[in-house]
Protein backbone atom coordinates (compact mmCIF):
# COMPACT_ATOMS: atom_id res chain seq x y z
CA UNK A 1 0.00 0.00 0.00
CA UNK A 2 1.13 3.53 -0.62
CA UNK A 3 2.11 5.54 2.41
CA UNK A 4 0.19 8.70 1.63
CA UNK A 5 -3.46 9.24 0.80
CA UNK A 6 -2.74 11.49 -2.17
CA UNK A 7 -0.37 10.73 -5.04
CA UNK A 8 -0.14 13.39 -7.79
CA UNK A 9 0.27 10.61 -10.38
CA UNK A 10 -3.23 9.33 -9.48
CA UNK A 11 -4.79 12.29 -11.26
CA UNK A 12 -3.72 10.80 -14.60
CA UNK A 13 -5.61 7.63 -13.66
CA UNK A 14 -8.89 9.44 -12.99
CA UNK A 15 -10.40 7.98 -16.15
CA UNK A 16 -9.91 4.47 -14.83
CA UNK A 17 -12.84 4.82 -12.39
CA UNK A 18 -14.94 3.85 -15.42
CA UNK A 19 -13.46 0.36 -15.31
CA UNK A 20 -15.38 -0.63 -12.19
CA UNK A 21 -18.64 0.98 -13.22
CA UNK A 22 -18.66 1.70 -16.87
CA UNK A 23 -22.09 3.21 -17.30
CA UNK A 24 -21.92 5.60 -14.37
CA UNK A 25 -18.31 6.50 -15.10
CA UNK A 26 -19.05 7.32 -18.72
CA UNK A 27 -22.12 9.32 -17.80
CA UNK A 28 -20.11 11.30 -15.30
CA UNK A 29 -17.31 12.14 -17.73
CA UNK A 30 -19.77 13.04 -20.44
CA UNK A 31 -21.57 15.35 -18.04
CA UNK A 32 -18.28 16.77 -16.77
CA UNK A 33 -17.04 17.52 -20.29
CA UNK A 34 -20.30 19.17 -21.24
CA UNK A 35 -20.33 21.38 -18.14
CA UNK A 36 -17.01 22.97 -19.03
CA UNK A 37 -17.82 23.75 -22.66
CA UNK A 38 -18.48 27.31 -23.79
CA UNK A 39 -22.03 28.20 -22.85
CA UNK A 40 -23.83 31.13 -21.25
CA UNK A 41 -20.59 31.30 -19.26
CA UNK A 42 -17.28 31.20 -21.09
CA UNK A 43 -14.97 28.23 -20.59
CA UNK A 44 -12.56 30.70 -19.02
CA UNK A 45 -15.10 31.83 -16.41
CA UNK A 46 -15.96 28.24 -15.60
CA UNK A 47 -12.31 27.41 -15.15
CA UNK A 48 -12.04 30.12 -12.47
CA UNK A 49 -15.20 28.90 -10.74
CA UNK A 50 -13.78 25.36 -10.77
CA UNK A 51 -10.54 26.65 -9.25
CA UNK A 52 -12.40 28.41 -6.43
CA UNK A 53 -14.55 25.36 -5.70
CA UNK A 54 -11.48 23.10 -5.79
CA UNK A 55 -10.07 25.07 -2.89
CA UNK A 56 -13.31 25.06 -0.96
CA UNK A 57 -13.67 21.29 -1.27
CA UNK A 58 -9.95 20.87 -0.51
CA UNK A 59 -9.24 18.72 -3.53
CA UNK A 60 -5.51 18.72 -4.35
CA UNK A 61 -6.11 16.99 -7.66
CA UNK A 62 -8.58 19.64 -8.77
CA UNK A 63 -6.28 22.43 -7.60
CA UNK A 64 -3.44 21.03 -9.73
CA UNK A 65 -5.74 20.49 -12.68
CA UNK A 66 -7.39 23.92 -12.64
CA UNK A 67 -4.20 25.85 -11.95
CA UNK A 68 -2.75 24.27 -15.07
CA UNK A 69 -5.98 24.82 -16.97
CA UNK A 70 -5.88 28.49 -15.99
CA UNK A 71 -2.28 28.86 -17.14
CA UNK A 72 -3.20 27.29 -20.47
CA UNK A 73 -6.03 29.74 -20.90
CA UNK A 74 -3.81 32.70 -20.08
CA UNK A 75 -5.59 33.39 -16.80
CA UNK A 76 -3.29 35.53 -14.65
CA UNK A 77 -2.17 34.67 -11.16
CA UNK A 78 -4.00 37.72 -9.82
CA UNK A 79 -7.26 36.43 -11.30
CA UNK A 80 -6.62 32.99 -9.87
CA UNK A 81 -5.92 34.32 -6.41
CA UNK A 82 -9.05 36.49 -6.47
CA UNK A 83 -11.09 33.43 -7.38
CA UNK A 84 -9.59 31.55 -4.42
CA UNK A 85 -10.50 34.48 -2.17
CA UNK A 86 -14.05 34.43 -3.48
CA UNK A 87 -14.26 30.78 -2.47
CA UNK A 88 -12.61 31.43 0.86
CA UNK A 89 -14.90 34.36 1.61
CA UNK A 90 -17.99 32.25 1.02
CA UNK A 91 -16.53 29.49 3.12
CA UNK A 92 -15.65 31.74 6.03
CA UNK A 93 -18.95 33.56 5.61
CA UNK A 94 -20.70 30.24 5.84
CA UNK A 95 -18.90 29.61 9.11
CA UNK A 96 -19.53 33.05 10.50
CA UNK A 97 -23.20 33.24 9.54
CA UNK A 98 -23.70 30.30 11.92
CA UNK A 99 -22.60 32.74 14.58
CA UNK A 100 -26.15 34.02 14.41
CA UNK A 101 -27.42 30.57 15.40
CA UNK A 102 -24.97 30.60 18.28
CA UNK A 103 -26.24 34.03 19.34
CA UNK A 104 -29.87 32.91 19.07
CA UNK A 105 -29.24 29.86 21.18
CA UNK A 106 -27.24 31.85 23.70
CA UNK A 107 -30.00 34.39 24.04
CA UNK A 108 -32.69 31.77 24.30
CA UNK A 109 -30.88 29.92 27.06
CA UNK A 110 -29.95 33.03 28.97
CA UNK A 111 -32.22 34.80 31.40
CA UNK B 1 17.03 32.48 -16.04
CA UNK B 2 20.29 31.16 -17.48
CA UNK B 3 22.43 33.72 -19.26
CA UNK B 4 24.40 31.16 -21.27
CA UNK B 5 23.52 28.41 -23.69
CA UNK B 6 23.66 24.76 -22.67
CA UNK B 7 26.67 24.52 -24.94
CA UNK B 8 28.57 27.30 -23.20
CA UNK B 9 27.63 25.82 -19.82
CA UNK B 10 28.98 22.46 -21.05
CA UNK B 11 25.71 20.92 -19.91
CA UNK B 12 25.16 17.23 -20.73
CA UNK B 13 22.03 18.15 -22.64
CA UNK B 14 24.05 20.18 -25.14
CA UNK B 15 24.83 16.75 -26.54
CA UNK B 16 21.98 15.80 -28.86
CA UNK B 17 22.61 12.09 -28.26
CA UNK B 18 21.87 12.64 -24.58
CA UNK B 19 18.60 14.35 -25.44
CA UNK B 20 17.56 11.58 -27.81
CA UNK B 21 18.36 8.95 -25.21
CA UNK B 22 16.32 10.81 -22.65
CA UNK B 23 13.37 10.89 -25.03
CA UNK B 24 13.60 7.13 -25.66
CA UNK B 25 14.25 5.90 -22.14
CA UNK B 26 12.17 5.88 -18.98
CA UNK B 27 8.42 6.03 -19.49
CA UNK B 28 8.80 5.23 -23.19
CA UNK B 29 11.20 2.32 -22.74
CA UNK B 30 9.18 0.66 -19.98
CA UNK B 31 5.96 0.79 -21.98
CA UNK B 32 4.16 3.23 -19.68
CA UNK B 33 3.61 5.47 -22.71
CA UNK B 34 3.57 4.43 -26.37
CA UNK B 35 6.42 5.63 -28.59
CA UNK B 36 5.51 8.10 -31.31
CA UNK B 37 6.24 5.45 -33.89
CA UNK B 38 3.72 3.03 -32.36
CA UNK B 39 1.19 5.80 -31.99
CA UNK B 40 1.26 6.92 -35.62
CA UNK B 41 1.40 3.31 -36.79
CA UNK B 42 -2.10 2.86 -35.27
CA UNK B 43 -3.50 5.00 -38.07
CA UNK B 44 -1.12 3.74 -40.77
CA UNK B 45 1.03 6.88 -40.72
CA UNK B 46 4.33 5.11 -40.22
CA UNK B 47 6.70 5.71 -41.92
CA UNK B 48 5.85 9.38 -42.00
CA UNK B 49 6.19 10.71 -45.56
CA UNK B 50 6.41 14.24 -46.97
CA UNK B 51 3.53 15.60 -49.02
CA UNK B 52 3.90 18.58 -51.32
CA UNK B 53 6.84 20.84 -50.41
CA UNK B 54 5.52 24.27 -49.46
CA UNK B 55 8.05 25.82 -47.11
CA UNK B 56 11.82 26.25 -47.15
CA UNK B 57 12.93 27.16 -43.67
CA UNK B 58 16.46 28.49 -43.44
CA UNK B 59 18.22 28.89 -40.12
CA UNK B 60 20.70 31.74 -40.46
CA UNK B 61 22.52 30.91 -37.24
CA UNK B 62 22.15 30.19 -33.56
CA UNK B 63 23.34 33.57 -32.32
CA UNK B 64 20.68 35.52 -30.46
CA UNK B 65 20.47 38.59 -28.26
CA UNK B 66 18.28 36.64 -25.84
CA UNK B 67 18.72 33.40 -23.90
CA UNK B 68 15.09 32.32 -23.41
CA UNK B 69 14.72 29.39 -21.07
CA UNK B 70 12.31 27.58 -23.39
CA UNK B 71 14.54 27.94 -26.47
CA UNK B 72 14.63 24.78 -28.60
CA UNK B 73 17.64 26.14 -30.51
CA UNK B 74 19.83 26.66 -27.43
CA UNK B 75 20.48 30.07 -28.96
CA UNK B 76 22.26 32.94 -27.28
CA UNK B 77 24.95 35.60 -27.62
CA UNK B 78 27.60 32.94 -27.02
CA UNK B 79 26.60 30.84 -30.07
CA UNK B 80 28.90 31.54 -32.97
CA UNK B 81 27.32 29.30 -35.63
CA UNK B 82 26.38 31.70 -38.43
CA UNK B 83 25.54 31.04 -42.06
CA UNK B 84 28.24 32.28 -44.44
CA UNK B 85 27.58 34.17 -47.66
CA UNK B 86 28.80 31.15 -49.57
CA UNK B 87 26.10 28.91 -48.08
CA UNK B 88 23.59 31.72 -48.64
CA UNK B 89 24.56 31.65 -52.33
CA UNK B 90 23.77 27.94 -52.41
CA UNK B 91 20.43 28.65 -50.72
CA UNK B 92 19.64 31.33 -53.31
CA UNK B 93 20.19 28.83 -56.13
CA UNK B 94 17.69 26.51 -54.44
CA UNK B 95 15.21 29.32 -53.75
CA UNK B 96 15.18 30.18 -57.46
CA UNK B 97 14.31 26.62 -58.44
CA UNK B 98 12.13 25.36 -55.61
CA UNK B 99 8.46 24.48 -55.88
CA UNK B 100 7.93 25.86 -52.36
CA UNK B 101 5.80 29.00 -52.10
CA UNK B 102 7.08 30.12 -48.70
CA UNK B 103 10.55 31.09 -47.57
CA UNK B 104 10.97 31.21 -43.82
CA UNK B 105 14.10 32.71 -42.25
CA UNK B 106 14.77 31.87 -38.66
CA UNK B 107 17.55 31.61 -36.08
CA UNK B 108 18.62 32.54 -33.32
CA UNK B 109 18.04 36.11 -34.26
CA UNK B 110 18.48 35.98 -38.05
CA UNK B 111 19.03 39.75 -38.10
CA UNK B 112 22.33 39.26 -36.24
CA UNK B 113 23.88 37.50 -39.21
CA UNK B 114 26.15 40.14 -40.81
CA UNK B 115 24.92 39.13 -44.28
CA UNK B 116 21.25 39.11 -43.29
CA UNK B 117 20.27 42.23 -45.25
CA UNK B 118 22.17 41.18 -48.32
CA UNK B 119 20.49 37.80 -48.23
CA UNK B 120 17.00 39.26 -47.79
CA UNK B 121 17.59 41.63 -50.71
CA UNK B 122 18.74 38.81 -52.96
CA UNK B 123 16.08 36.34 -51.83
CA UNK B 124 13.25 38.84 -52.28
CA UNK B 125 14.20 39.07 -55.97
CA UNK B 126 13.38 35.39 -56.42
CA UNK B 127 9.71 36.37 -56.25
CA UNK B 128 8.69 33.77 -53.72
CA UNK B 129 5.09 34.28 -52.65
CA UNK B 130 5.38 34.45 -48.90
CA UNK B 131 8.67 35.63 -47.44
CA UNK B 132 8.78 35.23 -43.67
CA UNK B 133 11.35 36.52 -41.21
CA UNK B 134 11.03 35.27 -37.64
CA UNK B 135 12.02 38.20 -35.48
CA UNK B 136 12.16 38.13 -31.71
CA UNK B 137 11.14 41.83 -31.53
CA UNK B 138 13.66 42.83 -28.84
CA UNK B 139 16.38 42.73 -31.50
CA UNK B 140 14.74 45.73 -33.15
CA UNK B 141 15.43 47.67 -29.92
CA UNK B 142 18.72 45.98 -29.03
CA UNK B 143 20.99 48.39 -30.85
CA UNK B 144 20.60 51.54 -32.97
CA UNK B 145 21.77 49.65 -36.04
CA UNK B 146 18.57 47.60 -35.88
CA UNK B 147 16.13 50.50 -35.41
CA UNK B 148 15.43 50.71 -39.14
CA UNK B 149 14.52 47.02 -39.47
CA UNK B 150 10.76 47.77 -39.75
CA UNK B 151 11.49 50.02 -42.76
CA UNK B 152 13.81 47.41 -44.21
CA UNK B 153 11.21 44.65 -43.81
CA UNK B 154 8.62 46.89 -45.43
CA UNK B 155 10.85 47.67 -48.38
CA UNK B 156 11.19 43.97 -49.17
CA UNK B 157 7.61 43.11 -48.35
CA UNK B 158 8.73 40.70 -45.66
CA UNK B 159 6.09 38.89 -43.63
CA UNK B 160 7.13 39.41 -40.00
CA UNK B 161 6.41 36.65 -37.50
CA UNK B 162 7.33 37.62 -33.98
CA UNK B 163 7.42 35.89 -30.65
CA UNK B 164 5.46 37.75 -28.01
CA UNK B 165 5.85 36.07 -24.64
CA UNK B 166 3.13 37.85 -22.66
CA UNK B 167 -0.03 39.54 -23.72
CA UNK B 168 -0.84 41.14 -20.45
CA UNK B 169 1.40 43.45 -18.59
CA UNK B 170 1.70 41.72 -15.27
CA UNK B 171 2.56 43.77 -12.23
CA UNK B 172 6.07 42.38 -12.02
CA UNK B 173 6.81 43.41 -15.58
CA UNK B 174 5.59 46.91 -14.90
CA UNK B 175 8.25 47.18 -12.26
CA UNK B 176 11.00 45.62 -14.31
CA UNK B 177 11.50 48.70 -16.44
CA UNK B 178 13.01 48.36 -19.84
CA UNK B 179 12.79 44.56 -19.95
CA UNK B 180 11.84 42.14 -22.70
CA UNK B 181 8.18 43.06 -22.45
CA UNK B 182 8.71 46.78 -22.84
CA UNK B 183 11.15 46.35 -25.72
CA UNK B 184 8.77 44.01 -27.50
CA UNK B 185 5.91 46.47 -27.09
CA UNK B 186 8.03 49.29 -28.45
CA UNK B 187 9.14 47.15 -31.41
CA UNK B 188 5.53 46.22 -32.21
CA UNK B 189 4.58 49.90 -32.16
CA UNK B 190 7.45 50.64 -34.56
CA UNK B 191 6.20 47.90 -36.90
CA UNK B 192 2.66 49.31 -36.66
CA UNK B 193 3.99 52.79 -37.42
CA UNK B 194 5.35 51.75 -40.81
CA UNK B 195 2.07 49.97 -41.61
CA UNK B 196 2.59 46.43 -40.35
CA UNK B 197 -0.28 44.51 -38.79
CA UNK B 198 -3.03 46.98 -39.63
CA UNK B 199 -6.37 45.65 -40.73
CA UNK B 200 -6.34 45.17 -44.49
CA UNK B 201 -2.61 45.92 -44.73
CA UNK B 202 -0.57 43.68 -47.00
CA UNK B 203 2.35 44.10 -44.59
CA UNK B 204 1.72 41.00 -42.52
CA UNK B 205 2.55 40.88 -38.86
CA UNK B 206 1.76 37.69 -36.97
CA UNK B 207 2.61 36.84 -33.40
CA UNK B 208 3.82 33.59 -31.92
CA UNK B 209 2.85 32.55 -28.44
CA UNK B 210 4.59 29.75 -26.53
CA UNK B 211 3.41 28.85 -23.06
CA UNK B 212 6.01 30.00 -20.54
CA UNK B 213 5.98 26.81 -18.53
CA UNK B 214 5.15 23.13 -18.47
CA UNK B 215 1.67 23.35 -19.98
CA UNK B 216 0.15 23.26 -23.42
CA UNK B 217 -1.33 26.25 -25.21
CA UNK B 218 -5.09 26.36 -25.20
CA UNK B 219 -7.40 27.29 -28.01
CA UNK B 220 -5.53 29.45 -30.54
CA UNK B 221 -8.56 31.55 -31.44
CA UNK B 222 -9.39 32.34 -27.83
CA UNK B 223 -5.76 33.31 -27.18
CA UNK B 224 -5.73 35.48 -30.29
CA UNK B 225 -8.85 37.25 -29.07
CA UNK B 226 -7.29 37.88 -25.65
CA UNK B 227 -4.01 39.08 -27.18
CA UNK B 228 -5.79 41.43 -29.57
CA UNK B 229 -7.98 42.94 -26.88
CA UNK B 230 -5.18 43.41 -24.37
CA UNK B 231 -2.58 44.76 -26.80
CA UNK B 232 -5.08 47.13 -28.40
CA UNK B 233 -6.47 48.41 -25.14
CA UNK B 234 -3.19 48.79 -23.28
CA UNK B 235 -0.79 49.74 -26.07
CA UNK B 236 -2.85 50.47 -29.19
CA UNK B 237 -1.07 47.63 -31.01
CA UNK B 238 -2.51 45.83 -34.05
CA UNK B 239 -1.45 42.52 -35.54
CA UNK B 240 -2.95 39.96 -37.88
CA UNK B 241 -2.86 36.41 -36.51
CA UNK B 242 -1.61 34.64 -33.45
CA UNK B 243 0.11 31.26 -33.75
CA UNK B 244 -0.05 29.20 -30.56
CA UNK B 245 2.97 26.92 -30.57
CA UNK B 246 3.57 24.00 -28.24
CA UNK B 247 7.01 23.82 -26.65
CA UNK B 248 8.77 20.66 -27.76
CA UNK B 249 10.68 18.70 -25.13
CA UNK B 250 14.16 19.31 -26.51
CA UNK B 251 17.15 21.50 -25.74
CA UNK B 252 16.62 24.17 -23.05
CA UNK B 253 12.93 23.38 -22.65
CA UNK B 254 13.87 19.77 -21.97
CA UNK B 255 16.43 21.02 -19.46
CA UNK B 256 13.72 23.04 -17.74
CA UNK B 257 11.27 20.11 -17.72
CA UNK B 258 13.82 17.83 -16.11
CA UNK B 259 15.09 20.38 -13.59
CA UNK B 260 11.56 21.34 -12.51
CA UNK B 261 10.48 17.68 -12.32
CA UNK B 262 7.79 18.29 -14.91
CA UNK B 263 9.14 16.02 -17.63
CA UNK B 264 6.92 12.99 -17.06
CA UNK B 265 3.75 14.99 -16.50
CA UNK B 266 4.48 17.01 -19.62
CA UNK B 267 5.02 13.90 -21.75
CA UNK B 268 1.81 12.43 -20.35
CA UNK B 269 -0.02 15.62 -21.25
CA UNK B 270 1.38 15.54 -24.81
CA UNK B 271 0.50 11.88 -25.33
CA UNK B 272 -2.94 12.33 -23.80
CA UNK B 273 -3.61 15.25 -26.15
CA UNK B 274 -2.42 13.26 -29.17
CA UNK B 275 -4.64 14.08 -32.13
CA UNK B 276 -4.43 11.71 -35.09
CA UNK B 277 -5.86 14.41 -37.36
CA UNK B 278 -2.83 16.59 -36.67
CA UNK B 279 -0.41 13.91 -37.88
CA UNK B 280 -1.47 14.39 -41.49
CA UNK B 281 -0.33 18.02 -41.38
CA UNK B 282 2.73 18.11 -39.16
CA UNK B 283 5.24 20.65 -40.36
CA UNK B 284 7.78 18.15 -41.70
CA UNK B 285 5.23 16.98 -44.28
CA UNK B 286 5.53 20.27 -46.17
CA UNK B 287 8.84 21.75 -45.03
CA UNK B 288 12.56 21.36 -45.54
CA UNK B 289 14.77 22.88 -42.89
CA UNK B 290 18.28 24.09 -43.75
CA UNK B 291 20.90 24.72 -41.09
CA UNK B 292 23.48 27.53 -40.94
CA UNK B 293 26.06 25.14 -42.41
CA UNK B 294 23.82 23.92 -45.22
CA UNK B 295 22.63 20.55 -43.93
CA UNK B 296 19.06 19.47 -44.61
CA UNK B 297 16.54 18.39 -41.98
CA UNK B 298 12.87 17.43 -41.74
CA UNK B 299 12.21 20.38 -39.45
CA UNK B 300 13.94 22.90 -37.19
CA UNK B 301 13.50 20.54 -34.22
CA UNK B 302 15.22 17.64 -35.94
CA UNK B 303 17.94 20.12 -36.88
CA UNK B 304 18.51 20.90 -33.22
CA UNK B 305 18.63 17.18 -32.46
CA UNK B 306 21.22 16.67 -35.19
CA UNK B 307 18.92 14.34 -37.18
CA UNK B 308 19.78 14.98 -40.82
CA UNK B 309 17.29 13.92 -43.50
CA UNK B 310 17.20 10.22 -44.30
CA UNK B 311 17.98 10.77 -47.95
CA UNK B 312 20.89 10.37 -50.30
CA UNK B 313 20.79 14.15 -50.53
CA UNK B 314 21.79 15.62 -47.20
CA UNK B 315 23.34 18.97 -48.04
CA UNK B 316 22.19 22.12 -49.82
CA UNK B 317 25.13 21.76 -52.23
CA UNK B 318 23.54 18.60 -53.65
CA UNK B 319 19.90 19.69 -53.26
CA UNK B 320 17.42 17.66 -55.27
CA UNK B 321 13.78 18.20 -54.45
CA UNK B 322 12.47 15.07 -56.16
CA UNK B 323 14.88 12.83 -54.31
CA UNK B 324 14.19 14.55 -51.02
CA UNK B 325 10.45 14.17 -51.40
CA UNK B 326 10.92 10.41 -51.35
CA UNK B 327 12.46 10.28 -47.91
CA UNK B 328 11.05 8.89 -44.70
CA UNK B 329 10.77 11.51 -41.99
CA UNK B 330 12.82 10.84 -38.87
CA UNK B 331 10.73 10.82 -35.72
CA UNK B 332 11.12 10.45 -31.99
CA UNK B 333 9.08 11.24 -28.91
CA UNK B 334 9.59 15.01 -29.26
CA UNK B 335 7.20 14.73 -32.22
CA UNK B 336 4.30 14.42 -29.77
CA UNK B 337 4.69 18.18 -29.40
CA UNK B 338 3.48 18.62 -32.98
CA UNK B 339 0.38 16.45 -32.61
CA UNK B 340 -1.05 17.57 -29.27
CA UNK B 341 -4.52 19.07 -29.34
CA UNK B 342 -5.00 21.15 -32.45
CA UNK B 343 -1.40 20.38 -33.41
CA UNK B 344 1.51 22.76 -33.58
CA UNK B 345 3.82 24.07 -36.28
CA UNK B 346 5.69 27.25 -37.09
CA UNK B 347 2.41 28.43 -38.64
CA UNK B 348 0.42 27.60 -35.51
CA UNK B 349 -2.21 24.89 -35.24
CA UNK B 350 -2.56 22.32 -38.01
CA UNK B 351 -5.80 20.44 -37.26
S1 LIG C 1 13.58 31.48 -28.24
FE1 LIG C 1 14.08 32.81 -29.97
S2 LIG C 1 14.55 34.78 -28.99
FE2 LIG C 1 14.67 33.24 -27.39
S3 LIG C 1 16.81 32.61 -27.31
FE3 LIG C 1 15.77 31.19 -28.70
S4 LIG C 1 16.04 32.05 -30.73
FE4 LIG C 1 16.48 33.68 -29.27
S1 LIG D 1 9.20 17.32 -34.57
FE1 LIG D 1 9.69 17.59 -36.73
S2 LIG D 1 9.75 15.51 -37.50
FE2 LIG D 1 8.65 15.42 -35.59
S3 LIG D 1 6.49 15.64 -36.18
FE3 LIG D 1 7.28 17.66 -35.65
S4 LIG D 1 7.85 18.54 -37.59
FE4 LIG D 1 7.73 16.32 -37.90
Amino acid sequence: MQKTYYDPADLRKFGSITEWSEELGNKFFEYYGKVFEEGALSAREKSLIALAVSHVVHCPYCIDAYTKDGLQRGITKEEMMEAVHAGAAIQSGATLVHGVQMMNKYNKLSM
Amino acid sequence: MATKSLLARKDDLANTETQLEYLSNGIFANGELPTFKDKIAETGNFPLKPRKLEILQINLGYMCNQVCSHCHVDAGPDRKEIMTRETMQQCLEVIKKTGAHTLDLTGGAPEMNPDFRWFVEEASKAGIKDFIVRSNLTIIRANKKYYDLPEFFKKHNVHVVSSMPYYKREKTDKQRGDGVFDKSIKALQMLNDVGYGKEGSSLRLDLVYNPSGAYLPSDQEALERDFKEALKEDFNIDFHNLFAITNLPISRFLEYLIASENYEDYMYALVEAYNPAAVENVMCTNTISISWDGWLYDCDFNQMLGLKVASKVKHISEYNEDLLQNRNIIISQHCYGCTAGAGSSCQGTVA
